[in-house]
């Protein structure tokens, strides 16, 4: 973890901090991202697959030297899981050995039992919790996946940032963390809890976004291949698919094209490792021969 | 922070945020008061000079669905460019179905009232004496196709299918609550009263997972050929929406609209008044092929993703069936718990698939029930209760 720094003071600072960890941003992603640093506001992502929202803070995180707290969402996240829940077993062995050692003071036992060293504190509770480097970034991913109780239970902490815990009283977080949290859109969020967020849909990137995201993570890829490669997913994502390949699925497939030493795309390389690009085989099947070869012609001409 | 809440900025920006958040608000796009006031803390964090700034700090503020973000588009486009052309191509902005003037609750049944006879009127008398059903009447009704009814008859099966519930508890989550019959050992409630007895436990705490209702996703064809009927289910989706329950409702004739929103309005009237509102293809062709292939493509990974229960309401008469329509049927099929046709060509004795529509979506169905009368959508329910685990995975498989 690098030394804390200092929030960006404007857009153009963003986007420098942004670029430093090769996070090649719009301009409009790090304004809203800009804003929900300095107005203190969870910030909302939503989009397609694979279009960075979750990279955006592990990138933020990192820049500002800040711990990174992630919550992964799923249907059935409940409290234990995903604020505190109480170390049961160290707590029976506690009262054993009050018990042995004549201790018959319940009050006390129960103060003693009910402690913070027999809490355990899963990702909400921590990011809570005071941090020498600043608050931290708290990363609730896949929101869409955690079912509408879960959903309402965020709403008490990210307007207040304080969790009630019966048996030990309420912990308020000295300054609020940095909040990001991601949806794919498998599900609709309620608009309440948009509401207290800065929402921004997250799109695919323009051609010469995405080549130079491209050829920042896939080093050692040929100018010509890449150029190949982003033209041939952006041809892609014009087409009716069930699932458009999204910019972590080209990297990958820029990734296994320089591993098989390929130079350009042939129908031949593209069909082997059209995987790495489309999820589902109904799409991989209508990308088979003409509509392939056509696809590929179009991409290296241009 | 220096943002002060209490006291934002006045002057010519606050009148020009305020008015475009109201313009905003005229075009349909849901606006708390809160909002503008954060618009204004925002923008004295930016510099107001930069345009695409301004613009994505707005959008960040008063977008919170990407639906929305073709109208700010537009919106922010006209206000800024001159204001004074505003109020005239409000018009030309495509509204969202929400933005649509709503009647007032109940204003046809006002109207209706209003409308009722004056003395000595005698037009509507026999009507009125047909309302009032007898207990054989009743069974009448019950077996009577929803096609050959009166208006009277109508509005009593209206009535008896406004009352009809759903019934919850069908699939089990992983979340839990305390239950003394519960399979799992709640240590925490169980330390906590042992506590009571200075450590000795006595009682042991228990919990049992939760039951949760299985989303139910309606595809209700509204085409010319289903016209007698379609009015009737929604009064029936009407009845089994609910804010607590997860139902989502899709009309498709030539084209798909999701209705669910509209549906959740608590008066049946309003419901299927902003319902009929939203769609533009009332009573016109069928084209179900493309109606699927939109549903799975933009909705099917949305609203099917818990286990969902398909009910697909349609005839089945398309003209274009090809196997188009199989490999749409056959996704619809692989994306969700079950796959129910309800299909009111069922009441004719000696029904029999033989057009081609019908014979392209028969295999990839689950169950094949009538939907014609009381009767037949009291089946419906019935089955719906059923256990549902073990038949399908929610999950898609990949093709053979």
């Amino acid at each position: 973890m690098t030394a804390p720094s200092a929030l960006p003071t404007s857009v153009d600072g963003m986007l420098d901090l942004l670029t430093k960890r090769d996070y090649f941003a719009e301009r409009s992603l790090a304004t809203v991202a800009y804003l929900s640093l300095r107005m203190g506001r969870p910030l909302f992502l939503e989009g397609e697959a694979g279009v960075g929202k979750t990279e955006i803070a592990k990138v933020l995180s990192a820049a500002l030297g800040r711990k990174l707290i992630r919550l992964q969402c799923y249907e059935g996240l409940d409290v234990s899981s995903a604020v505190y829940e109480w170390n049961s077993a160290a707590q029976m062995i506690a009262i054993r050995l009050a018990e042995a050692a004549g201790d018959s003071d319940r009050d006390q036992l129960a103060s003693d039992i009910f402690a913070d060293r027999y809490l355990i504190k899963r990702p909400l509770l921590q990011a809570l919790e005071p941090d020498v480097n600043g608050a931290p970034v708290l990363l609730i991913d896949e929101l869409d996946r955690a079912d509408e109780a879960f959903e309402a239970y965020l709403l008490e902490i990210l307007s207040d940032f304080q969790v009630t815990i019966p048996e030990l009283g309420t912990v308020k977080a000295p300054s609020p963390p940095i909040v990001i949290i991601t949806s794919n859109r498998t599900r609709e969020i309620h608009d309440a809890l948009k509401r207290r967020c800065l929402y921004h849909w997250v799109d695919y990137p323009a051609a010469d976004r995405e080549l130079t995201i491209v050829k920042s993570r896939v080093p050692g890829i040929s100018a010509k291949l890449s150029q190949q490669v982003v033209s041939f997913v952006q041809k892609l994502r014009d087409q009716d698919f069930y699932k458009s390949p999204g910019v972590a699925e080209t990297i990958d497939w820029a990734t296994a094209l320089t591993e098989l030493d390929a130079r350009s795309l042939t129908p031949q390389v593209v069909g082997d490792t059209l995987g790495a690009l489309l999820k589902y085989q109904d799409d991989i099947q209508r990308m088979q021969g003409d509509v392939l070869a056509k696809t590929i012609k179009e991409a290296t001409d241009g | 922070m220096p943002i002060d809440h209490l006291n934002p900025p006045t002057g010519a920006m606050a009148d020009n945020v305020i008015g475009f958040a109201r313009a905003l608000r005229k075009a349909g796009l849901p606006i708390g008061p809160g909002a503008a006031i954060d618009a204004l803390a925002a923008l004295q964090l930016i510099e107001i000079g930069k345009r695409a700034d301004v613009y994505a700090t707005l959008e960040a503020i008063f977008v919170k669905r990407h639906e929305h973000a073709l109208i700010f588009h537009q919106a922010f486009d006209l206000f800024f460019r001159a204001e004074e052309d505003w109020k005239q191509m409000l018009d030309s902005v495509p509204l969202p179905d929400d933005a649509r003037r709503k009647p007032p609750p109940a204003s046809r049944r006002v109207q209706e009232a209003m409308a009722q006879p004056l003395k000595g009127e005698e037009r509507e008398a026999p009507q009125e004496q047909e309302i009032k059903l007898s207990v054989s009447d009743r069974e009448v009704l019950q077996k009577k196709d929803f096609a050959q009814m009166s208006a009277a008859e109508i509005a009593e099966v209206t009535r008896a299918i406004a009352t009809m519930r759903l019934p919850q508890a069908e699939l089990r989550t992983r979340r839990t609550r305390p239950d003394r019959q519960g399979v799992r050992l709640d240590l925490r409630r169980t330390l906590r009263a042992s506590l009571r007895t200075g450590g000795d436990i006595v009682d042991i705490r228990r919990l049992g997972l939760i039951d949760k209702p299985a989303p139910i996703v309606a595809l209700l064809d509204i085409s010319g050929s289903m016209s007698e009927y379609t009015r009737l289910f929604l009064h029936f989706l009407h009845a089994i929406t609910d804010a607590r329950k997860r139902v989502s409702v899709f009309l498709f004739g030539t084209r798909l609209t999701n209705v669910t929103r509209a549906l959740r309005a608590r008066d049946p009237d309003e419901a299927l008044a902003s319902c009929t509102a939203s769609v533009e293809d009332w009573a016109g062709g069928t084209r179900i092929s493309a109606s699927l292939h939109n549903f799975n493509k933009l909705w099917g990974r949305r609203v099917l993703g818990q286990g969902a229960i398909v009910l697909l309401i349609s005839d089945g008469l398309e003209r274009e069936a090809d196997s188009q329509l199989a490999f749409e049927m056959d996704r619809l099929h692989r994306s969700c718990r079950k796959l129910i046709w309800l299909n009111p060509l069922l009441r004719f004795d000696g029904f029999e698939p033989k057009a081609q529509g019908i014979k392209m979506m028969l295999p990839h169905v689950d169950e094949f029930r009538p939907v014609h009368n009381l009767t037949s959508i009291d089946g419906l329910i019935k089955a719906l209760s059923a256990p549902t685990s073990g038949h399908h995975g929610p999950l898609i498989r990949p093709a053979a």
